[in-house]
């Protein structure tokens, strides 16, 4: 979704005193329409103390809090270190403009808030300007910003913005123009985070450290199988155990409430339960891929989704087509703050402080548990402990309300790590099957089929959740337009990335086979494309080996249109030294990816310790247009390749009659710091707007270090995660 | 009742033996500086110091620490003065969520304490219980060598 | 010195409660000190099997192993697959002691840290390495003094019935593989291998058990 250039501001008086300036910007969609009164963006500039920014988006490591604070600080021509940032309560005013709903997810934090947040400290810089102006008899552009101050250089008249601010709250004016790229002074600065402070003393609080007076904490007691429902119930001993206070039955299970966690888990393992276990209790992982095979072999099940030239043909006649088969796993998120959240349900009123990445929907979901109006449902934010998706589906905020109105006090509910692993919102598994033409040293025809289960088919029920009664109109099109994603027997974001793979082929198919088995399925740090590209990108090294072409000279002749491709390319093979050999005992492997927007391309160094893969250095080099902090995208290039490279090298999750078979971080294991690679990040400058950068560094992990294990054991890995001894 | 010293202070809780010390500090306490992640002593976020050696608070039984003295991310330094793995950590803009942070300098500050500077095989051995999921490892790395500067004097 | 007055003031009742113990789950033999001894010693002559087969078994077992590696590194789990957290023996002098995750009255379970009193490894210059070896070396090993920590027979004997993680090692709860023997029928058939003189296979009649080669130096 693009945003117009036109940003509307309304400024006034600040609750409390102070000038306040809210702007929002008009969105294609919602052109025209009445119901534009929805900023994204708020400042407020208060007589004395700090100037408050207040952050839509929602902070859970990406850096957005950073960010915000530099695009405001930018043109309000404030030190960004000064400024006060507030975690916005659900409000549709903080909806995300490219959704429809406030929402932090798909890599949009900057995206969104690039123009906005700028705007709304220029509004506030003007206006302040235009208040001094008055008062000092001048003309606006007389006048400077800078540092909190508006100054008078002929004059050396000075005031402080606090001084300014009670005029300049009864001033209407003119929407004043952004700076341009070349006069910013913060944006692009490598700037320290402003939430560092807080995160390295105790003091930030997250969800879980939410201290409501007189709150309770409940654990719930869960069937093994998710989905599945109590049956029947002793909760005798449970009950009789101390510190406890109430044993409910709430939809998701048994909640065990008492005045400490310890207390509440202790006594949750006295309860006897039988289980309903439901329909995921006759589904095993083990024969997936079976039946993604089999399923694939019907045509009737096959949806074309890319169609260039005539691949089936071209395939059917060639007498050198390459075959390979990939397959990815499920996957859990694991943030480190287990799930949790705090409500407070009375007969009027329902508060819930919860980390979420979605605190619109948490506010409807809250709604319909309670039957309460919706403007009697409060949702305060925390810092996210990790997000990476899973914190889009609201089942925790559902289950604290539903105890909280079940006992009829606040409550915290938190989930253990095993609750985490085991009743989660998962990456869908997937199989891939990839066929190429290769003739004349060249790729002349590529066939991708990819059999997935739907994200979002399962994800709509929960953004459709987030449907106020009176829909305005932007909030109607956002559904109208993730519905399109969906149409029967197509959901964009299972083969995202094998539909749009960039490289030109005369010759090139995709298919899509949609295999529903019933698993719970989510979000996971960049979607489809975290199994696409291990499949495009492994195929095209096979492909370069078979054709005897070094695989970075394969890719770039097939890159001839994609300049930015080529850019990263040639960046990550200049610093990790492709044409040089590399160390005694490691190999190199290569990948490069778009997604959301952004274009990554990653060299691996890879070695072999007690024969187990180790990644030894990672170079990675980014595309996503202008950067608002280069230290932030750096860090989100970082993060996202030890993401990447946990799934790549260890993860995975598996289903036994229903049960998923890890429950901690001993069997379903995170990279740790002594097998955390060194990593060189760069950033490509560039004068496009922002695009996305927390998820595009995961996707090429997998198969740049499937690829460096090919060129150096000769064994080709085709299933995640990466093992040895599984090598075909 | 169980008596220690609690980041300098002394600490009478009325708590079970058996009650874990992360839950102690959190729960009855209401110290939320030291988190809970995995309540199994795999991930390290509830690290503490105990009697000046890393623990994890999660799998101690509160039973354990009576007569001696703990300190939590809340009490390693005071605000004014933080310690020189804050301030690295500050500097680097280590923390991303910023989840397992506290657990993460608990570690880092025992380990300077031993060992003030320590080699990048010293980090590995010392920082690997403690898991971080946004990866913000390799800036771990080089904060703890900034820190060892830093606490050597080096230039701020 | 001090190692001799332990010796000097072994336990003569535990040594007896073990020993009784073990006469009351084996009642066909004669009871007592010696007479357990030399029943099990004279079984183990009129058998085919090697008098330190069973011993080998059970010290070539994931669960006494995984403390005896033969890197710097304790191994984990029934795969003996190095510590996940990176841990070496250098980790007590780095700030973090074993016994941050091993201690003792922890709660137990599959995949927590297994939990005794005092938990550590083999000191640097002693190792006593057991991963790797074949029955036919680790019998060497075990009877020179400058490669089994200069314990005397009895001194071996001590460890194995008493040590609290030897202990543990034989009841190590769910989720992990318990010794071939019990912790009783060893310390029978540890006793007689003593009491018949320490003898040696003279080759290995197993391959060893464990499947990884000696911890490599760590690379980065």
């Amino acid at each position: 979704m693009k945003l117009s250039r036109r940003a509307l501001i309304k400024s006034g008086v600040a609750v409390g005193g102070g000038l306040a300036v809210a702007v929002w910007l008009t969105t294609e969609r919602g052109k025209g329409s009445a119901e534009l009164f929805a900023p994204n963006a708020y400042v407020r500039v208060p007589s004395s103390g700090p100037i408050r920014v207040v952050v839509g988006r929602v902070e859970m490591g990406q850096g957005t809090a950073t960010a915000t604070a530099m695009l405001l600080a930018e043109e309000l021509e404030v030190d960004p270190a000064t400024l006060v940032l507030e975690l916005a309560d659900a409000d549709r005013a903080y909806d995300n403009p490219t959704l429809g709903f406030q929402l932090t997810g798909g890599s949009s934090s900057t995206v969104t808030s690039w123009e906005p947040v700028r705007h709304a400290g220029a509004a506030a810089r003007e206006l302040l300007k235009e208040a001094a102006a008055r008062r000092w008899g001048v003309t606006r552009a007389e006048l400077t910003a800078k540092l909190g101050e508006v100054l008078h250089p002929p004059t050396n008249r000075v005031a402080r913005y606090g001084e300014l601010v009670a005029d300049a709250a009864t001033i209407t004016i003119h929407t004043p123009k952004l700076k341009a790229a070349k006069d910013f002074s913060v944006i692009g600065k490598p700037l320290p985070r402003v939430d560092a402070v807080e995160k390295t003393n105790g003091a930030a609080v997250f969800g879980l450290d939410v201290q409501v007076p007189g709150a309770l904490v409940a654990v719930l007691a869960r069937c093994p199988v998710m989905g599945g429902a109590v049956k029947s119930l002793d909760d005798a001993a449970a009950k009789a155990m101390p510190g406890v206070t109430h044993v409910v039955r709430v939809p998701q299970g048994v909640a065990v409430v008492a005045k400490t966690y310890w207390h509440a888990r202790q006594a949750a393992s006295a309860l006897v339960v039988e289980w309903d276990e439901g329909p995921l209790a006759t589904f095993s992982s083990a024969t997936l891929r079976d039946t993604h095979r089999t399923l694939m072999q019907d045509a009737s099940k096959r949806t074309r989704v890319r169609d260039d030239g005539k691949a089936d043909e071209v395939l059917t006649a060639s007498a050198t087509a390459l075959s390979a088969e990939y397959f990815a796993p499920f996957l859990a998120h694991a943030p480190m703050e287990p799930q949790n959240a705090t409500a407070h349900v009375t007969a009027t009123r329902c508060e819930v402080w919860a980390p979420t990445q979605g605190p619109g929907l948490a506010r409807e979901v809250a709604a319909r548990v309670t039957g309460l109006p919706i403007d009697q449902v409060v949702i305060h934010q925390t810092f996210l402990g990790g997000g990476f998706g899973r914190r889009i589906g609201q089942d925790y905020v559902a289950e604290a309300v539903e105890v909280s109105k079940a006992i009829g006090a606040p409550v915290k509910v938190v989930w253990s790590r095993e609750d985490d692993l085991r009743h989660s919102f998962y990456r869908p598994a997937a199989t891939h099957a990839l066929t190429a033409s290769l003739e004349g040293g060249e790729v002349k025809a590529w066939r991708h089929h990819v059999c997935t289960q739907s994200v979002m088919l399962q994800v709509l029920d929960s953004f459709l959740s987030g449907l106020a009664p009176k829909l305005p109109t932007s909030v109607k099109q956002g559904v109208a337009d993730v519905a399109k994603k969906v149409v029967p027997g197509r959901d964009a974001t299972s083969y995202e990335g094998a539909d749009s793979v960039a490289y030109e082929v005369p010759h090139l198919a995709v298919d899509f086979t949609r295999h529903e088995p019933p698993v719970p399925t989510g979000f996971w740090r960049s979607v489809g494309h975290s199994h696409t590209a291990f499949a495009t990108e492994s195929f095209v090294d096979e492909c370069a080996w078979a054709l005897g072409r070094d695989p970075v000279a394969l890719r770039r002749a097939m890159l001839t249109k994609r300049p930015k491709h080529l850019a990263v390319l040639e960046r990550v093979t200049e610093a990790a030294g492709w044409s040089t050999p590399p160390p005694e005992g490691r190999a190199r492997g290569v990948a490069v990816h778009e997604c959301f927007g952004t274009v990554v391309a990653c060299v691996v160094e890879v070695g072999l310790v007690d024969d187990a893969i180790r990644v030894h250095r990672v170079v990675l080099a980014a595309d996503c247009g202008q950067v608002v902090n280069p230290d932030m995208v750096r860090a989100q290039l970082e993060g996202g390749a030890i993401f990447g490279l946990s799934a790549a090298l260890k993860q995975r999750v598996t289903f036994e009659q229903g049960r998923v078979q890890q429950s901690n971080f001993h069997d379903f294991p995170p990279l740790r710091l002594h097998e955390s690679p060194r990593i060189e990040a760069f950033v490509m400058t560039s004068d496009a707007p922002p695009s996305g950068i927390g998820e595009p560094a995961v996707p090429v992990m997998a198969p740049a270090v499937a690829n460096a294990v090919y060129a150096l054991t000769k064994k080709r890995l085709r299933a995640l995660p990466l093992e040895l001894s599984e090598a075909t | 009742m169980i008596s220690f010293t609690l980041n300098g202070r002394p600490t009478e809780v009325d708590a079970p033996p058996a009650m874990p010390l992360l839950w102690v500090l959190r729960d009855v306490l209401h110290l939320t500086g030291t988190k809970f992640g995995c309540g199994m002593a795999l991930c390290g976020a509830c690290t503490v110091h105990l009697e000046g050696s890393a623990v994890r608070s999660c799998i101690t039984p509160v039973s354990a620490v009576e007569g001696k003295a703990v300190t939590t991310i809340e009490g390693l330094a005071p605000s004014e003065a933080p310690h020189p793995c804050q301030r690295a950590w500050v500097e680097l803009s280590v923390p991303q969520c910023g989840y397992c942070q506290s657990g993460q300098l608990m570690s880092a500050a025992a380990l300077l304490a031993v060992k003030p500077e320590p080699t990048d095989d010293d980090i590995d051995a010392a920082m690997s219980g403690n898991l971080c999921r946004c990866g913000t490892y390799p800036r771990i790395r080089d904060a703890i060598h900034r820190a060892a500067l830093l606490a050597q004097g080096g230039r701020p | 010195m001090a190692r001799a007055m332990g010796l000097a003031l072994m336990n003569e009742n535990a040594w007896r409660r073990s020993v009784n113990h073990t006469c009351r789950r084996r009642v066909t033999l004669p009871c007592g000190r010696y007479g357990t001894m030399l029943a099990s010693a004279l079984a183990l002559l009129l058998s085919q099997a090697h008098p330190f087969d069973d011993v080998a078994r059970v010290l070539l077992h994931p669960r006494c192993v995984n403390c005896h590696p033969a890197g710097e590194a304790p191994l984990q789990t029934d795969a003996s697959r190095p510590h996940h957290q990176n841990v070496t023996r250098r980790i007590e002098a780095l700030g973090t002691r074993c016994t941050a995750c091993h201690l003792p009255n922890a709660p137990q379970g599959p995949g927590l840290p297994p939990s005794a009193a005092e938990w550590k490894m083999p000191r640097a210059d002693l190792p006593l390495v057991f991963q790797g070896r074949t029955p036919a070396q680790l019998c060497h090993q075990l009877k020179d003094p400058a490669q089994n920590g200069n314990l005397t027979p009895e001194a071996m004997l001590e460890h194995l019935t008493h040590d609290p993680r030897v202990v543990w090692s034989f009841a190590p709860g769910p989720g992990r593989a318990l010794p071939p023997l019990t912790h009783a029928r060893f310390l029978e058939v540890f006793s007689a291998w003593l009491q018949l003189g320490q003898p040696c296979p003279t080759e290995a009649p197993q391959a060893p058990q464990t499947k990884r080669p000696p911890n490599t130096p760590r690379q980065r």
